[in-house]
């Protein structure tokens, strides 16, 4: 396994053998320049320099006519290899991250061309990385962002990602200024305003590179929505104080009004952000309603959408990265809704294909562009760096977390605060935005200390924080293992907190959230929807997303096969399967250890065997008729529905017609519908078990069961 | 909503729910806000259809139950006035507050709102929560995931780590005490930010 990484890296190193020899010193990706190359390949007239004679010319090499075009697509080539290579090394993704890897596979390419050519190889630009590279994955990660979870939580990673960036940078910056100032004979020419600038620039956690360490974490989804959240946030606190920082220094003085109209600029770049990704996301939306002719192109208004509200943030100077989240958020609904099956399917796909590409090249020409004539070291001003970023940030989210969690009902555990004050990661932005400085004495220090900065913090940080966490854990399982009957407890009183909040409405958010949901059911759906796919598309997407996991549930989750009698005392490897059970199983908010965002796979990602359930389609489809509503949180996942009881009923009753056909043991007939069934429908049966269908009132408390229970696979399922 | 009244006046007995309940006027004015938003039909009353409106509680595994408790034994509406009592048990309790043995034990101590919980299993209301009654809420909670054996082992188990007199059945006291490891009045309190 390792034999076939390795090969693939030296075949990518041989693929770009003649690459190297073609280029010169190029500044840009996709513009590389045509200076005159070495070996034999003349340029100027397309065809080899070997001494011929002008006549007809049977075979000739002509590359510098797609130089260009090659070139990008040996490094995509090269990136791709490498990421297979990696997923094929046997167990070497489990200790090492996929970035670090990929920055090792860059460093080795950067040696190999280094070494070939004595000169730098070419770097990543800044503007290939923020027009190119960044938005596919943002898009991405904006596209599949868990919705109802990032709005619950919307108050803390704002929290985090405005205040505490601020705290970051001016720590980070003030701290720095001090250790030059301490360190006057080397670093004596770097002023405060620099400082602040380095410090802006260092303190923003990255989301690329944020994502794909967490990946390999098995996080719960509250806190990958947190730390990701922020990391995406942040990028409006950063990008304003990195562009004030800047304009402070070409100006010849700063006053307190400057000052204050950087903290507005903060808001304007936010805000504007949002606003122009919420109009190419409606515009978006409008446009995907009349793509029922022409359906193969309907993927592509989504991506050009959300690429234009990219541009057009970025050519206003406002928050890039919050427009195209913002987009994506708002068409994904109405998007969903409009075109067919297999544009979602393809939208879905290539969002994951580009994005991981993306990914992949940012660190491989990270680690390429470490190999530069560009160092210039000093051991205080790098290392202090490296200390400072850990300390502010620690302290920043112990503090701030220490007054959020006064205000939530879901604490932030030490174990979620080590994990998101450890896993702030630094990556490409940061490095990118290093490159943008205005060229001044000290300009080498600070991309030398930024590129050390994150690799310090990919490399060591992200290798480490998955041990650490375990150790944690360890630690923490080993004080107080809960008893059974303490989680189902905690678990009812979970639920029930959540239902009573629902009915006080707490206090507006629940308006606010009624209120759109009002505004989006009457105007928007209707505006932006197909008119033939408004009703029934949602049930039937729900319908079908409930068979669909049911199907992955059966091929799943292997039954427990031994009965047991009532008295024996339970073995402890009985007790941890049910421990097990509970935990993956029961309705957690907070603390569910399920993979919340995989960069490979998408979850709704079964096959949907259409043989196999004939006839439980059918009668759920009759049952369908008789209810009206079916409204959607905006960003909510397919199987979430609000309906009328009647919604409820209707389903409920044919999902217990099917649902109680095939049960080889109907066990005790107080439990009627049995709780557990997973089997798929038998048709026979499922006829001959009408009657046991029940009331939809809802004073029976047995009643209520089959009822509860459909609502709570689609609660399940609303979570990735 | 804000378009009714909006002064304590119209609402019947204002003060001696400040008194009962520890909840300040602001509170009772919302939280009669919200109880006029839920009773569409204005008749002072809300029935258990009415909490229809709120949406995830349909989708919440023990939702009927939550409703059914607001409501006592045997009534089919409920008024402002019991609403607020039950919503009591959810203010996060009193730290200052002296305790004589003569105070009847408010609804918001950790106390009141354990035996909440409790009759929340307890439908029965007969002080114990039966293997039957457990059941049910495991059912309801752990729904289409697990087979009838692991969901009778489950409860099998609560049962056994639980009941100190072997009756089969855990009492409110046995409840109180597999909880004492939670932080009861952290958990169930909601900050009615005003």
């Amino acid at each position: 396994m390792a034999a076939l990484w390795t090969l693939s890296v030296l075949l990518s190193a041989c693929l770009l053998w003649p690459v190297c020899l073609a280029l010169t010193p190029p500044a840009e990706l996709p513009q590389p320049h045509n200076l005159p190359p070495l070996l034999g390949f003349n340029s100027s007239d397309g065809s080899p320099s070997v001494d011929l004679p002008m006549a007809l010319r049977v075979f000739s090499v002509d590359y510098h006519h797609v130089q260009a075009p090659f070139e990008i697509v040996l490094w995509i080539m090269l990136a791709s290899l490498a990421k297979l290579g990696f997923h094929w090394s046997g167990r070497v993704p489990a200790v090492f991250p996929e970035s670090c890897l990929l920055i090792m596979v860059g460093l080795l390419v950067g040696g190999v061309i280094y070494g070939v050519r004595h000169s730098a190889p070419p770097t990543l630009s800044a503007d290939a990385f923020f027009l190119f590279l960044l938005p596919p994955i943002v898009l991405d990660a904006g596209y599949f962002l868990p919705g109802k979870l990032f709005f619950e939580n919307l108050g803390t990673i704002l929290w985090y990602a405005v205040l505490g960036t601020l705290w970051n940078v001016l720590g980070i910056g003030l701290s720095l200024y001090g250790v030059c100032l301490l360190a006057q004979s080397s670093l004596g020419d770097v002023s405060l305003l620099h400082c602040l600038l380095f410090g802006s620039l260092i303190a923003a956690v990255d989301p690329v590179a944020v994502l794909s360490v967490f990946q390999e974490m098995h996080v719960n989804e509250q806190l990958h929505i947190l730390v990701f959240g922020e990391s995406l946030l942040n990028d409006a606190v950063t990008v304003v104080l990195y562009k004030l920082f800047e304009s402070f220094l070409r100006l010849p003085s700063v006053s307190g009004l400057d000052v204050l109209l950087g903290g507005c600029r903060v808001v304007v770049v936010g805000l504007g952000g949002l606003f122009v990704g919420l109009f190419f996301g409606l515009l978006a939306a409008l446009t995907s309603r009349f793509t029922s002719r022409a359906q193969v192109i309907a993927p592509l208004f989504v991506f050009l959408y959300s690429y234009l509200s990219y541009l057009t943030s970025e050519m206003l100077h406002l928050s890039g990265i919050m427009a195209i989240v913002t987009c994506a958020v708002t068409m994904k609904q109405y998007v969903e809704a409009n075109v067919s099956e297999r544009s979602n399917t393809s939208i879905q796909y290539f969002l994951k294909m580009w994005s991981s590409v993306s990914e992949t090249l940012i660190f491989i020409f990270l680690g390429v562009s470490t190999i530069q004539d560009v160092h210039m070291w000093s051991w205080p001003f790098v290392c202090s760096t490296l200390l400072l970023c850990l300390a502010w940030r620690a302290t920043g989210v112990l503090l701030l977390t220490a007054v959020v969690n006064k205000l939530r009902r879901n604490t932030v555990t030490f174990r979620d605060q080590f994990i998101i004050a450890y896993g702030g990661l630094r990556g490409a932005i940061c490095f990118s935005l290093v490159f943008l400085i205005d060229d001044f004495p000290k300009k080498r220090l600070f991309i030398t200390t930024t590129i050390v900065v994150i690799l310090f913090t990919v490399f060591v940080q992200g290798m480490t924080i998955k041990p650490l966490v375990e150790l944690l854990d360890v630690k923490r399982k080993k004080r107080a293992l809960p008893t059974v009957s303490e989680e189902i407890h905690s678990r009812l009183i979970d639920h029930l907190l959540a239902g009573i909040e629902d009915v006080v409405g707490y206090w507006g958010q629940h308006y606010w959230k009624d209120r759109f949901e009002q505004f989006n059911r009457k105007y928007l759906r209707r505006f932006l929807i197909r008119e033939d796919h408004q009703a029934p598309s949602s049930i039937l997407r729900v319908y079908q997303e409930l068979e669909r996991r049911e199907q992955r549930r059966d091929e799943e989750a292997p039954p427990i096969e031994d009965p047991r009698s009532h008295s024996r005392p339970l073995l402890p490897e009985e007790m941890d399967s049910i421990r097990r059970i509970l935990s993956r199983n029961l309705q957690n908010f907070n603390k569910k250890q399920t993979p919340a965002y995989s960069r490979h796979t998408l979850h709704q990602d079964t096959t949907m065997d259409k043989t196999r359930k004939p006839l439980y389609r059918h009668h759920s489809l009759g049952e369908r008729y008789k209810y009206n509503t079916i409204t959607h949180w905006p960003q909510g996942e397919d199987g979430e529905f609000n309906g009328s009881h009647r919604v409820r009923a209707g389903l409920c009753r044919s999902h217990t017609v099917c649902a109680v056909g095939p049960r080889p043991v109907l066990q005790d007939s107080s439990v009627p519908a049995a709780s557990a069934q997973r089997g798929p429908a038998d048709p026979k049966s499922a006829a001959t078990k009408e009657d046991q269908v029940f009331p939809q009132n809802q004073a029976p408390v047995g009643g209520e069961a089959p009822k509860k229970q459909l609502s709570f696979v689609l609660e399940n399922e609303k979570q990735p | 909503m804000g378009s009714n009244s909006s002064s304590m006046n119209n609402i019947p007995n204002a003060e001696q729910l400040v008194q009962e309940t520890g909840f300040s006027a602001a509170h009772i004015l919302r939280l009669y806000e919200r109880f006029q938003f839920l009773d569409k039909d204005d008749t002072g009353q809300l029935r258990p259809e009415d909490f229809g409106a709120v949406r995830e509680l349909a989708m919440n595994p023990i939702g009927d139950r939550i409703i059914s408790a607001f409501f006592s034994p045997g009534q089919e509406t409920l008024d402002f006035a019991s609403f607020v009592r039950v919503l009591a048990h959810f203010r996060p309790a009193d730290s200052n507050r002296t305790r004589d043995g003569a105070q009847p034990e408010p609804a918001n101590s950790s106390m009141g709102k354990l035996k909440f919980a409790f009759q929340l299993y307890d439908q029965d209301r007969d002080g114990k929560i039966s293997r039957a009654e457990l059941l049910q809420v495991l059912r309801a909670m752990l729904g289409m995931q697990v087979t009838e054996e692991q969901l009778q082992s489950i409860a099998e188990r609560a049962i056994q780590e639980a009941d100190f007199d072997q009756d089969d059945a855990i009492s409110f006291d046995e409840f109180r005490k597999s909880l004492e490891k939670v932080n009861i009045d952290h958990k169930m309190s909601i900050r009615f930010l005003s």
